[in-house]
């Protein structure tokens, strides 16, 4: 099944119904200038390692996070930066991460790929394609055990649908009735190959050949993600489930920083075509500009204001320390 | 031992003591894997458990290793001390990513702020006649993996205090049990008693060489010590029991004490366990020996099917008896 985005209910508490989404506008700008921040740092050489920008998907993480209490719990990706600011991590302490400081959310030791927070439900960040499908399968197995009435989401690229254990844990959750919904973002490319190369058949009927409930969004749209994502959390947090989401979205840059020349996979015609037409933000400001929600200079302010406060996060971490060398012994055991 | 109310045990009924008392103590202690409810496995180790615990807590799952073993990790992060059963040590090969990508490494990745206080129970172990796929013993392979610790009990006494000791720990801890040692029996306290990790057991004291032998190889230097003694040669057997955490201050003072030092172990030897207490030993007690650290363990080949050929690939005591007396009585 396809969803379209849910109609702005006339009638309803409209000061309720425009803070919600202006608070998703907030947090997609956020992910949005944190990956120009990323990409500004990874190019001035002050990041080390990878940077996989999340840029274009922003919706995704935005509109299935806000479907979500903050104690219900997330697994991310190598590309997982908007799920872990979606989810309620702070920018200071991410910055921190990125850069291998004592102040980041683990205290430098797992960079961009790995950032996990217990505080917001967040169990990682995972640097295994399709390595988390099992994480959070059994965080939703204890939470049906424990009846903590807790959800868990497991995001992850279509490039996972090429994984085993995907397979096995789907058939688990909905044998054991799991509270655990897994998203598909599906960006089109596998890394550097398109996934019509990688993937036979249909992505849906993987996940309803065994019974699960699934559909098709599009990831652009915040507010039909969100609509979709909200009838999910709900069956599953009823106890009725797992589901499958396959949100159609796009990566706007390469599949790291260094992914420069993409030609020979896609075209620059391609991607102008996403920007213009499908940028995320722009599909939710001006549905608030033509609702009467938001005029241009507020939105415009949210983007100063978030400026400013990602600038002021990387500062932070600029001037972090690293951790002491003496620390790499530690928390290797519990 | 303490002393307490001691009753003969098998392996299998130490093991499965271990694992009642764990879940009645705590509840958040459960059982995942393939025939663990009902059939109690095929080694029928975890028989009765189901009638007491129910199927919420003894899980059958479907033959989908690396599902459910990622599943004990998640649910061990969030609130579960899951016991992940995994039938035969040559399975692991399915689970690598969930212990060695996933499970050994989120502590340490998440600066401290995750756990996974979760336990791999599977077995090792060749000469059941169960030829290449189901008769290796694979546990060199976690041992090599910092934020894993690796158990390898080698009496019912140990098996139950280990495995309630692994239960409790805060880690991922893989225990490997000897498939063949299941029917063996041995002294058992009723008592609710534990046994730290990374403490070895001298099972046997002696003056000129040192058996130092994990798991099935506990029992076959025992028995070789007993040869032994009949040509007047004392032999000590000292039981690592857990390669991580390692207890190598007994095993290095052991080798100061009778200078003549064999290793034992049903791994392969080429880059295996044999080879690591080897280098520790002599690294350690290398001015203090008589002749060079003797390694024995498996053939470097697949366990073939045909009991003769099987029979030939892993240490017993009649080849350990031999090493021995030729290592104190050079002819």
């Amino acid at each position: 099944m396809t969803m379209a985005a849910p109609q702005f209910e006339a009638g309803a508490d409209t000061a309720v119904q425009r803070d919600k989404w202006i608070h998703m506008y907030r947090q997609m700008v956020s992910i949005r200038l944190f990956e120009e921040q990323v990409n500004e740092l990874y190019t001035r050489a002050l990041m080390p390692g990878l940077a996989h920008l999340y840029s274009g998907e922003e919706a995704v993480a935005v509109g299935i996070c806000e479907a979500l209490r903050i104690d219900d719990y997330i697994t991310s990706t190598h590309r997982g930066h908007g799920h872990c600011l979606a989810k309620g991590a702070s920018p200071d302490r991410m910055f921190a991460e990125l850069l291998g400081k004592e102040a980041g959310y683990c205290r430098g030791k797992g960079g961009s790929m790995h950032i996990a927070d217990p505080a917001t439900g967040n169990l990682g960040a995972n640097a295994i394609v399709g390595g988390s499908v099992g994480i959070a399968t059994g965080a939703a197995f204890a939470a049906k055990k424990l009846a903590t009435d807790r959800v868990a989401v497991c995001f992850f690229g279509e490039g996972a649908l090429g994984q085993g254990s995907l397979y096995e844990v789907m058939n688990l959750a909905q044998l054991w009735k799991l509270p655990v919904i897994y998203v598909c973002e599906n960006n089109l490319y596998n890394e550097y190959t398109h996934y019509t190369e990688t993937t036979a058949g249909d992505v849906l009927s993987r996940a309803t050949a065994f019974g699960i409930e699934a559909a098709s969004v599009d990831g652009q749209d915040v507010r039909a993600v969100y609509g979709i994502a909200s009838r999910f959390v709900e069956r599953a947090r009823r106890g009725e489930g797992p589901g499958f989401l396959q949100c159609n979205t796009y990566r706007y840059t390469g599949h790291h920083v260094g992914d420069i020349n993409r030609e020979y996979y896609r075209s620059k015609t391609e991607e102008q075509l996403w920007k213009t037409e499908r940028d995320p933000l722009k599909v939710l400001s001006e549905w608030l500009l033509a609702q009467g929600l938001a005029g241009a200079p507020a939105l415009k302010e949210i983007q100063d204001q978030i400026r400013a406060r990602m600038e002021a996060a990387v500062k932070f971490a600029i001037e972090s320390p690293y951790p002491s060398v003496d620390e790499v012994e530690k928390h290797v055991y519990a | 031992m303490p002393e307490s109310a001691t009753r003969e045990l098998t392996f299998a009924q130490a093991v499965r003591e271990a694992l009642a008392e764990e879940m009645r103590r705590d509840s958040r202690v459960c059982i995942i894997g393939e025939d663990v409810a009902e059939a109690g496995t095929p080694f029928k180790v975890l028989s009765g458990l189901v009638e007491e615990f129910g199927s919420e807590r003894v899980v059958d799952a479907p033959i989908s290793e690396a599902g459910f073993t990622g599943v004990g990790v998640g649910a061990a992060m969030t609130g579960l001390r899951p016991v992940v059963d995994i039938m035969f040590g040559d399975f692991i090969t399915l689970t690598m990513d969930q212990m060695v990508n996933q499970a050994a490494k989120i502590h340490y990745m998440s600066g401290g702020h995750w756990k996974v206080p979760m336990v791999m129970r599977t077995t090792l172990g060749a000469t059941r006649r169960s030829a290449a796929q189901h008769s290796q013993s694979l546990h060199a392979w976690f041992s090599h993996v910092p934020g894993l610790k690796v158990v390898l009990p080698s009496t019912p006494y140990d098996a139950k205090g280990l495995l309630k000791t692994a239960i409790r720990d805060e880690n991922p801890v893989v225990f490997f049990e000897d498939k063949m040692m299941y029917k063996l029996k041995g002294p058992v306290p009723e008592d609710d008693y534990t046994i730290p990790l990374g403490v070895a057991d001298v099972k046997r004291a002696g003056d000129d060489i040192t058996l130092v032998a994990t798991s099935s190889m506990v029992q076959i230097a025992l028995r070789a010590a007993d040869l032994l003694e009949k040509e007047s040669i004392s032999a000590e057997v000292v039981d690592p029991r857990t390669t991580w955490p390692l207890d190598e201050k007994t095993l290095i003072e052991s080798a100061k004490k009778t200078s003549r030092v064999i290793v034992l172990d049903e791994g392969y030897g080429r880059y295996g366990v044999t080879a690591e207490l080897a280098a520790l030993i002599a690294e350690g007690a290398f001015y203090d020996l008589d002749a060079p650290v003797k390694r024995m363990a498996a053939m470097h080949v697949p366990i073939p099917f045909s009991p003769p050929l099987e029979d030939v690939t892993i240490p017993t005591e009649q080849t350990v008896f031999h090493a021995a007396r030729s290592m104190c009585k050079p002819s």
